[in-house]
């Protein structure tokens, strides 16, 4: 691979504790790069390391729910009411103790749904390919390898200050990648 | 937790030694290397045999009618009824021990709740089919859904048997998504470790080309807090909704307040003896010994047990009220529940729900395979009659002596409780087969947390 297609490198570790702290030396000592952390399971820690703060999954599943449970009643409520009101020997026709279960059902239902498609959106997913796949040590990600990526993204970096600081980390192997 | 001595596995959530890649190895091994024998082949020539048989009793029912079962006035509720209630009660365990437990922080559900989710999935799935086979015009199903349609009508929102079809619709769409997003961490696993290239499509594309990336664990892991925080009050409501279609009518033996809450308990309790009779065979057969340990199955008799006080106590209860009450109409289907024509389902009851499980107070029964597996089967037989007696005692003798009649099942009543056990069986002798058994991502949570080898 030629320079001018580096993208960023590649770093392996064998242990979530390397990597985590390896994530915190490269945020140190070159704030501007943009780093991923690749792990088998998540690593408590890491949000903080990386600067995440929030995600936006709850705000989604809350909206959801409201959907779901606001829009199940209002369906109710417009045809018992509105569209096909019965007089049951004059009964209240917005009966509504009785139009709470399937709203509590939709409700639920609105948030998973929203939920389960606020993280795969946020994520990217789904891509089935990612030109990380083609680095065969990179398959070890989803079993007993952790990985970080620093993208030369920044134009205050340099790939070889990049290189050198990699490599000084306690890493397994240094690769670069044309992510 | 005390271990017995000579039983070191009782101790273990995780066999001592394990690590990242020989978690990942042993589980991933079942779906991409094993090659499934004997007992495997027979289970799913056993389980495709029924499901022939469902098959049948259902092109012969939509034929017919549901006049091929034994279902008839005084009793138009049996089998199919029991079924539904039975099924979905099952798929409550799974759902307990993947919501509930996790909320608690329980580490022992880790290698559980993925068949136990499995488990909820298949057993929601095949209690649907009953209530809408038993609608009598089974092909008009989607008159339960509010859709714009030219008869100008609507459901009736008021009636119990709506609120069961958003409850189960709910269900079974939420224990999908959860299962299924659960399981996408372990698929990318799968997807990287396939030995062919047709395989890690195929994993590939169910995994969506997760990548485990930090931001991606991040809402990955929100996302699973917050199903699980759902689904504690979903199958709470499912289930009591299950009861208000009994509560709701004003029929003694079930106009009572006391139904929603009993029949969460016995859902749960049903759930629970599931687990064990999947898992005790699974993990043996899989070789899952170092996973799926003594602590678990100890674990889950426990819930199993305090469960089925609950349910004790649901039966006393409803008996004290009925002698309480004075009640002729109550007090009368309490005697014929004791002694009537069908006494016998009461008792068997009491003897698998009430009896069985009080061996589970002793720690040495706990931790004998052979002797959980029993008692969970009996729990599943007892929680099987104890809805049949619950439906069939009210209704057979009701308030006009001159309408009272007996019901004896048919030849296609049995043939839909067997195929449907068929079903289930199919489908998750099929999810073994293919898909992560074990959840490999929370089993390195606990590995990097020390749970393997920490007595």
């Amino acid at each position: 691979m030629s320079a001018s297609q580096t993208k960023g490198l590649l770093v392996e570790f064998a242990s979530g504790e390397e990597l985590l702290s390896a994530v915190r030396r490269v945020r140190r000592e070159l704030p501007s790069v943009a780093l991923e952390a690749y792990s088998p399971c998540a690593l408590e820690g890491m949000d903080e390391a990386l600067g995440y703060r929030r995600d936006a999954v709850a705000g989604w599943m809350l909206l959801g729910a409201v959907i779901g449970g606001v829009g199940t009643y209002a369906l109710e409520w417009y045809s018992a009411v509105f569209n096909y009101p019965i007089n049951v020997g004059g009964r209240p026709t917005a009966s509504w103790p009785a139009f709470l279960p399937p709203a509590l059902e939709m409700t639920v239902l609105g948030a998973a749904v929203f939920g389960v498609l606020a993280m795969l959106i946020g994520n990217g997913l789904p891509r089935l390919n990612h030109p990380l796949f083609d680095v065969k040590a990179f398959e070890r990600a989803s079993a007993d390898r952790f990985f970080m990526v620093a993208r030369l993204d920044a134009p205050d970096i340099d790939l070889q200050t990049l290189r050198e600081l990699c490599r000084s980390l306690s890493a397994l192997a240094v690769e670069e990648v044309a992510q | 937790m005390s271990a017995l001595p000579g039983n070191a596995a009782e101790s273990f959530l995780l066999a001592p030694g394990q690590t990242y890649s020989s978690v990942t190895k042993a589980v991933s091994a079942i779906s991409l290397h094993r090659r499934f024998g004997r007992y495997w082949l027979i289970g799913l020539a056993i389980a495709l045999a029924l499901c022939s048989l469902l098959l049948f009793g259902v092109g012969w029912l939509l034929h017919q009618g549901v006049g091929i079962w034994g279902i008839n006035m005084p009793v138009a509720w049996a089998f199919a009824i029991c079924d539904y209630v039975w099924w979905i009660g099952i798929g409550m365990g799974g759902t307990f021990i993947s919501g509930a437990l996790y909320l608690a922080r329980k580490n022992w559900r880790s290698s559980i709740n993925r068949y136990a989710e499995a488990m909820t999935v298949f057993a929601v799935a095949v209690s649907g089919i009953f209530p809408i086979l038993h609608l009598g015009r089974p092909w008009f199903f989607y008159w339960l859904f509010p859709y714009p349609d030219v008869m100008n009508v609507w459901p009736q929102w008021r009636s119990s048997l709506e609120w069961d079809f958003f409850a189960i619709l709910a269900y079974l769409s939420v224990s999908i998504l959860y299962w299924y997003v659960g399981m996408i961490p372990d698929l990318a696993t799968l997807r990287d470790h396939a030995p062919t290239l047709r395989t890690a499509r195929f994993y590939g594309f169910l995994a969506l080309g997760w990548r485990g990336e930090a931001r991606q664990w991040r809402r990955f892991e929100s996302l699973s807090l917050l199903l699980a925080g759902l689904a504690v009050p979903l199958v709470f409501s499912v289930h009591s909704m299950v009861a208000l279609d009994f509560s709701e009518a004003a029929a003694p033996g079930w106009h009572s307040t006391i139904f929603p809450p009993f029949f969460v308990a016995g859902a749960l309790f049903s759930g629970f003896a599931m687990v064990l009779v999947l898992g005790i065979p699974m993990r043996r057969m899989l070789g899952l010994e170092d996973y799926i340990t003594g602590r678990h199955l100890n674990n889950l008799a426990k819930v199993m047990l305090a469960a089925g006080l609950v349910v004790a106590y649901g039966y006393l209860s409803e008996m004290f009220s009925a002698f309480y009450s004075m009640d002729r109409y109550e007090l009368a289907v309490t005697l014929r529940r004791l002694m009537g024509a069908y006494a016998w389902t009461f008792w068997g009851t009491i003897a698998c729900n009430v009896l069985s499980i009080q061996l589970l107070w002793f720690a040495r029964l706990r931790s004998n395979d052979a002797v959980l597996f029993g008692i969970a089967l009996a729990v599943l037989i007892g929680m099987w009659l104890e809805r049949f007696m619950l439906i069939v005692t009210t209704l057979y003798q009701d308030f006009v002596p001159s309408s009272w009649g007996m019901y004896y099942p048919t030849f296609w009543d049995i043939a839909f409780l067997i195929g449907s056990i068929g079903l289930f069986l199919l489908m998750f002798l099929l999810f073994v087969r293919i898909l992560p058994v074990v959840s490999m991502f929370e089993l390195r949570k606990l590995v990097s947390k020390g749970e393997g080898g920490t007595a």
